[in-house]
């Protein structure tokens, strides 16, 4: 996702010469052809994260687009007033970039372990929060975060996930949400890479009978109601994230429905509480610490289909 | 460009900012007190705005980083003519556009919403730089608090607009010596002020900050790059905390209190009254 994300950064720059990219110290070995390119639109602020927001509200108050890149929590949490205040409440068009979405930086610790990101940024006002799936999406969303007026966040997982696009996705497709695979039993909505999960749990559900209807969510906030329309005519949804069962995905869904006036029963799986800090290990390991695996994923929507029709399936055991 | 006399601004700003907190009943008289020379005579010719265009893209930028000091902000740029008079009226009561911190939202002249401590110089650097990278003649001055120098925002930026030699860049410290509780020295000690700046890449000038000639001079930085090491600069005012109104003088009680109907009358006697009527 992060080359992805930093090739078509570059080819928008190309195209727009308002595009601009602040480092906060990192990108060793994939700023470094940007940097070369586009050096009047290029600064390394130092290892100064509050300042780096400011400095790029200063630059979008003067015209130009801003992209700021960090790792994990670092150009969130550690500079989010300087976010709220002074790029949100100016309505300033400054995208906040994260690479580490989840459990990327498994091995490296809890502080590079991005899990309440998601939640934080979607409180803000005006915010976009942006969560591809894979690099085919990471593309997309970065041309389409540089089209929007007013704060963003995009949340890039790293390099290597599972491809699960074959083809470029126009933007009002990636959007809108994807259908990864087809099914009328039940619907997993997925954000982010690990949304991979959720495609092999609707494999298993398929040896066991069961038809899951998976859609990778992209775009968190503002949730657009047409992913909740996928979900009509199932049996209900389980919304996966490698983030914080409060506050991001599942919580966007929840307050979406409500608003919708939707029954379907939901199923939010995300991190465990009881998990966190106490671990490390890589993606997957960290995964199974917090209870997110295909047999879960599975076990979840299989007891929301069984629980919608005769079945003589086992009991699932969802992690919320 | 405004021409007012820049005495004439500061004297009747400090009866209108008065009247606003005592109105108001709003904190931070003796903070509005002790900045607004240093506004008066940025908006009285050394920055480059214009209130009839306050969004003229070719306007030099005043950010007043302390936004607690709202009400002497809005007085000096209400008596430059950026926007009525009468708006002072209701400051920080029900309704109003002027929030008891700065707000930019609909106030024509406020570049920045500020209030918490530390956000003007970063976003300062960003401008500055901006205006470096395009070949802009703008000139950015941050006006911040002593006690706003506890902020790790504030050297941040000092080493990031040192190191690209932002010689667009001013600051003016309102060192008025009092922060919320106490000294600026008991509370976190900040001197050797001067040789931390400078040791931190900056040209530093300290002037009388009532001073309104030695503050002009200070301030006003050549719009060209001289040849040689670009600097920015940062002018460290020497202020007195509730200036001109003697029983506010030095008393971090006036960081907090509001003027009541009594206190606000012996202001006004020292503060030459009708000032505002100009």
């Amino acid at each position: 996702m992060r080359d992805a994300f930093l090739d078509e950064l570059s080819a928008l720059a190309r195209e727009d010469d308002r595009v601009f990219l602040i480092v906060g110290d990192l990108g060793f070995s994939v700023i470094e052809d940007f940097a070369a390119e586009f050096p009047d639109r290029f600064l390394n602020v130092g290892v100064a994260e509050q300042t780096m927001i400011g400095v790029a509200a200063g630059l979008a108050a003067s015209g130009y687009r801003v992209f700021v890149y960090s790792i994990g929590n670092f150009p969130t949490m550690r500079c989010l007033e300087q976010i709220r205040n002074d790029v949100c409440y100016h309505e300033r068009s400054v995208t906040v970039v994260a690479v580490g979405a989840g459990f990327s930086y498994g091995p490296m610790g809890y502080t590079h372990h991005a899990i309440e990101d998601v939640a934080v940024m979607r409180a803000l006002p005006r915010m976009t929060v942006l969560s591809p799936a894979d690099a085919v999406e990471a593309r997309v969303l970065t041309r389409y975060a540089a089209g929007l007026e007013g704060p963003c966040y995009l949340r890039l997982g790293k390099n290597g996930e599972p491809r699960l696009h074959q083809a470029p996705l126009d933007v009002d497709e990636a959007v809108g949400g994807q259908v990864l695979c087809e099914g009328d039993d039940v619907t997993v909505l997925a954000t982010g890479s690990i949304a991979s999960l959720a495609v092999e749990a609707a494999d298993l559900l398929r040896g066991r009978g069961i038809a899951a209807r998976v859609v990778s969510v992209p775009v968190i906030e503002p949730l657009p109601e047409s992913v909740l329309d996928q979900a009509r005519g199932t049996a209900g949804i389980v919304t996966l994230e490698e983030h914080s069962a409060r506050g991001g995905l599942g919580s966007a869904v929840l307050e979406t429905a409500a608003r919708m006036r939707m029954t379907l029963p939901v199923t939010v799986m995300g991190t465990d509480d009881s998990a966190l800090g106490r671990h490390v290990g890589t993606t997957a390991y960290m995964r199974a610490m917090n209870g997110l695996t295909v047999q879960s994923v599975a076990d979840a929507a299989a007891s929301l289909a069984r629980a919608d029709g005769p079945s003589n399936l086992s009991p699932g055991s969802p992690r919320a | 460009m405004v021409v007012i006399d820049s005495q004439d601004l500061a004297r009747a700003a400090r009866v209108s900012a008065v009247r606003a907190t005592h109105r108001g009943k709003s904190s931070h008289i003796g903070s509005c007190l002790s900045v607004i020379d240093i506004l008066a005579v940025l908006y009285s010719g050394v920055a480059r705005v214009r209130p009839e265009a306050p969004e003229d893209p070719a306007r030099d930028i005043v950010i007043l980083s302390k936004g607690h000091a709202a009400a002497g902000l809005y007085s000096v740029l209400a008596h430059s003519g950026f926007f009525p008079l009468e708006w002072l009226a209701d400051f920080s009561l029900d309704g109003s556009r002027l929030g008891g911190h700065v707000t930019s939202t609909a106030v024509p002249g406020v570049e920045l919403s500020t209030g918490s401590l530390g956000h003007g110089l970063p976003f300062g650097v960003g401008l500055a730089l901006a205006a470096k990278r395009t070949g802009a003649p703008r000139k950015v001055f941050v006006v911040m608090s002593d006690g706003e120098c506890d902020e790790g925002t504030t050297w941040e930026s000092a080493l990031l607009a040192a190191h690209h030699g932002l010689d667009n860049l001013v600051v003016a410290v309102d060192r008025n010596h009092l922060q919320s509780l106490a000294d600026t020295e008991q509370t976190l000690r900040l001197e050797p002020f001067a040789e931390k700046w400078s040791a931190f890449g900056w040209e530093v000038l300290t002037v009388d900050g009532h001073d309104h000639d030695g503050l002009r001079s200070a301030l006003d930085t050549p719009r060209e790059s001289a040849s040689g090491e670009q600097r920015p600069r940062v002018v460290i005012c020497e202020t007195v905390k509730g200036k001109g109104v003697s029983f506010m003088e030095n008393q971090v009680l006036w960081h907090y209190r509001s003027p009541d109907d009594k206190a606000l009358a012996t202001a006004l006697s020292e503060l030459l009254p009708g000032a505002e009527d100009r």
